[in-house]
C-alpha cells in the first residue's frame, strides 16, 4: 500500500516540522538562536559527504556555519573542536590496524603546532583590526576555488581516460630531488623513507596555520602533499594525517579557547552528532556509487560554496555598515 | 532674593503638580531568563495613574522605555578596495543600548515635547551617544545612524508608537517583544507620565536579563576558566564523537 505509507511518511515530516519551529536553541558562546534541527541537519549533510568522499568536512562545514549567521570567529574555532571529535574514532582505527606513522606524524605534528600558533597570533591580529572576517572569507575563496576546481579537472581526466581504455599510469617520476638534498635527514621506518624532516615540518606548519585560521584539519591539503612530496605510501597516509589533525585542531581549540571564548561546546556536540549519523549514510552510499562520479559531484559542491563565498565579498552589500564589539 | 523666593515658590508647585498625579507599575516579570530553548521574551508591562485631585487638563501621555546594558560598540563601514568589499572606517560609538525600546499611547511627537525629550533621552536616536568620533570621518553621523537602523532590523531597537492602551485614562498596558540575542544585565525601565509634553511624573525600575542554568555554567566557565573550558570541550567532543561511532559499529555487527 504505497499510498499509506506516502501519508504516514507526510504526517511524520508534518509533525517534524511542527516539532522543529519550536526547536529554537540558544548557543551560549555564539550567542544567537538557531534551530537544533537545522544544525544537526548540516552536521548530517556534511557528514554523508565526508562518509561518501572520505574527507573531514571542515572546509565545508565552516562556510555553510557563515551562512546560518554563526559569527565566523565562532564558528572557525567551534569547528576545530568538532574535527577533534570527528578524526577520533578513525585515528584510533588506523592505530588499530597500525597504519601510522607515528614517526612522521609527530614531526607533522611538531610542525603543526607551531603553525597553529603563528595562524592564531595573525587570526588576534586581524581580529583586532576588524578584518578578521575578511581574512577567514579570502582564505576560503582561494582554497575552496583551488582545490574544487582541480578536483574538478582532475576526475574529469580521470573520465575520459577511463573511457578512452588506455589506462595509461604515470607515476613513475615522483620529484624527490628536493626531499633528498635537505639536510637534517631522519628514518621513518612505517613509511620505509629516509629524507629530511624540513619538508615535512614546513607542510605541518601550513596546515596548522590553515587551522588555527580556517578552522579545518586540513587533510586536503595534507594527504597530496604527503603522496607527491614526502613519496609516503597511500596505505599509511590516511592515518597518520588523522593522528596529527587530532593534535593540531585539539591545540587550536584550546588557544581560541582561551584568548578568543569563541568555541561553542552546545554548536559543536549538535553538529558533531549530525555529523556521525550522517557520515554512516554517506559510507553506504559511497560503496555503491563510482569513485570519478563522486569526485566530480564534491568538486561541485566545494565550487559551489566557493562562489557564494566570493559573490558576498565582490558583489556590494546591502549593509555597509557593521556592528562589532571594541577590543575584541 | 526676589527670584530665590520665586523659584522656591517654583519648586513647591511643581512638586504638588507632580504628586497629584503618580505611577504605580505592574510587571508580568521582573526577570528574563536566557536558557537552552530561549527565541525571545514577551514582557507584560501594565499600571494605573493615581491622583489625588481631579484630573488635570491637557493631552495625557504614556511613555514606557526599556534600556538594555549599554556597551561601547565599533562601528564599521565597508568600501571597495581592490574589487571586494572591505572593512575600511571605524567609529566608536560610546554608549549604545544593547537593547533599547520605546512605547507610546500616541505618536511621539505629539505626547513629548524636544526640550523634554533632550533632557531625559528618551527617544532612540537621543539615548545613543556619540562622542569623539576621529576627524578624518567626515559623516561620523552615518555610523550613529547605521547602528539605529541595524538594530532596529535585529529587532534590538524598536519604537512603538501608540502600542500602550490607556483604559479611562487611568489604566495601562503593553507588551514589549524582545528579541533571543539580549545581552545579559539589568534592563532598566522607564515610565513617563506627560501633559502637554511635558513630563509630570516618572518611574524607574529594573529588570534583570540572566543566562541561567547550562547556559550560564559554559558563558561563565569559558570566560572565568578558559583553558578548563576548551579541554572540557575537547573531552566532551571526543567522548560524544567515540559513544556515537561505536553505537553504529555496535549496529552494524549485529
Amino acid at each position: 500500500m504505497p499510498s499509506l505509507d506516502l501519508a504516514v511518511v507526510a504526517i511524520d515530516l508534518c509533525v517534524f516540522i511542527k516539532l522543529s519551529e519550536t526547536m529554537q536553541i540558544y548557543l551560549p558562546i555564539a550567542e544567537v538562536s538557531v534551530n537544533a534541527f537545522l544544525l544537526l541537519g548540516l552536521g548530517g549533510f556534511v557528514g554523508v559527504l565526508s562518509g561518501m568522499f572520505g574527507v573531514g568536512g571542515g572546509f565545508l562545514m565552516t562556510p555553510l556555519l557563515f551562512f546560518i549567521g554563526i559569527p565566523p570567529a565562532v564558528a572557525v574555532a567551534t569547528e576545530a573542536n568538532q574535527i577533534v571529535a570527528s578524526s577520533f574514532s578513525g585515528a584510533l582505527a588506523h592505530l588499530r590496524r597500525k597504519t601510522v606513522d607515528l614517526r612522521m606524524g609527530t614531526v607533522l605534528l611538531s610542525g603543526g603546532l607551531i603553525g597553529a600558533v603563528l595562524g592564531l597570533y595573525v587570526f588576534n591580529y586581524l581580529k583586532a583590526l576588524g578584518q578578521v572576517d575578511l581574512l577567514v572569507k579570502l582564505c576560503y575563496v582561494v582554497f575552496l576555488g583551488i582545490i574544487g576546481s582541480l578536483m574538478f579537472v582532475e576526475s574529469l581526466n580521470a573520465i575520459r581516460r577511463s573511457r578512452s581504455e588506455t589506462n595509461v599510469i604515470n607515476r613513475t617520476n615522483r620529484h624527490k630531488g628536493l626531499v633528498h638534498t635537505l639536510p637534517l635527514k631522519m628514518r621513518f621506518k612505517t613509511s620505509g623513507l629516509y629524507i629530511s624532516v624540513v619538508p615535512p615540518l614546513a607542510v605541518g606548519i601550513l596546515v596548522g596555520i590553515l587551522s588555527a585560521i580556517m578552522g579545518v584539519g586540513g587533510g586536503f591539503i595534507m594527504v597530496p602533499a604527503m603522496i607527491y612530496i614526502l613519496g609516503m605510501p597511500t596505505k599509511v597516509v590516511v592515518g597518520t594525517s588523522l593522528f596529527q589533525i587530532i593534535f593540531v585542531t585539539g591545540f587550536t581549540t584550546l588557544l581560541h579557547a582561551t584568548t578568543n571564548y569563541t568555541v561553542d561546546i552546545a554548536l559543536a556536540v549538535l553538529l558533531l552528532i549530525g555529523g556521525v549519523i550522517g557520515a554512516q549514510i554517506g559510507t553506504q552510499i559511497g560503496a555503491k556509487m563510482q569513485a570519478e562520479q563522486l569526485r566530480i559531484l564534491l568538486s561541485l559542491v566545494v565550487i559551489l560554496v566557493c562562489l557564494k563565498l566570493a559573490m558576498d565579498l565582490l558583489i556590494e552589500p546591502a549593509e555597509l555598515f557593521s556592528l562589532g564589539k571594541l577590543g575584541t | 532674593m526676589r527670584i530665590l523666593s520665586l523659584a522656591i515658590i517654583f519648586l513647591m508647585l511643581s512638586k504638588t503638580f507632580v504628586t497629584s498625579e503618580q505611577i504605580v507599575l505592574g510587571l508580568s516579570q521582573d526577570e528574563v531568563a536566557i536558557t537552552a530553548n530561549f527565541d525571545g521574551s514577551q514582557i507584560l508591562l501594565f499600571g494605573a495613574i493615581q491622583r489625588d485631585a481631579p484630573e488635570p487638563d491637557g493631552k495625557m501621555g504614556v511613555i514606557i522605555t526599556i534600556a538594555g546594558p549599554s556597551k561601547p560598540i565599533a562601528v564599521r563601514k565597508k568600501e571597495k578596495r581592490f574589487g571586494i568589499w572591505v572593512n575600511n572606517q571605524t567609529v566608536e560609538v560610546d554608549a549604545a543600548p544593547s537593547f533599547y525600546a520605546v512605547a507610546t499611547n500616541a505618536p511621539f511627537s505629539e505626547i513629548l515635547l524636544d526640550v523634554e525629550d533632550l533632557r531625559n533621552k528618551i527617544s532612540i536616536e537621543r539615548a545613543i551617544r556619540s562622542v569623539g568620533a576621529p576627524m578624518h570621518i567626515e559623516d561620523s553621523q552615518s555610523f550613529t545612524e547605521a547602528v539605529i537602523r541595524i538594530r532596529k532590523d535585529q529587532k534590538l531597537y524598536q519604537l512603538l508608537e501608540s502600542k500602550i492602551l490607556v483604559d479611562r485614562n487611568t489604566l495601562f498596558r503593553t507588551a514589549i517583544d524582545m528579541p533571543a540575542n539580549l545581552t545579559e544585565g539589568d534592563y532598566f525601565t522607564q515610565i513617563f507620565l506627560t501633559r502637554d509634553g511635558k513630563i509630570v511624573s516618572q518611574f524607574d525600575t529594573t529588570i534583570d536579563v540572566k543566562k541561567v542554568g547550562l547556559e550560564r555554567f559554559l558563558f561563565n566557565l569559558s570566560r572565568q576558566n578558559p583553558l578548563i573550558y576548551g579541554l572540557m570541550s575537547l573531552a566532551i567532543a571526543i567522548f560524544a564523537g567515540w559513544v556515537a561511532s561505536s553505537f553504529f559499529r555496535y549496529i552494524r555487527h549485529t
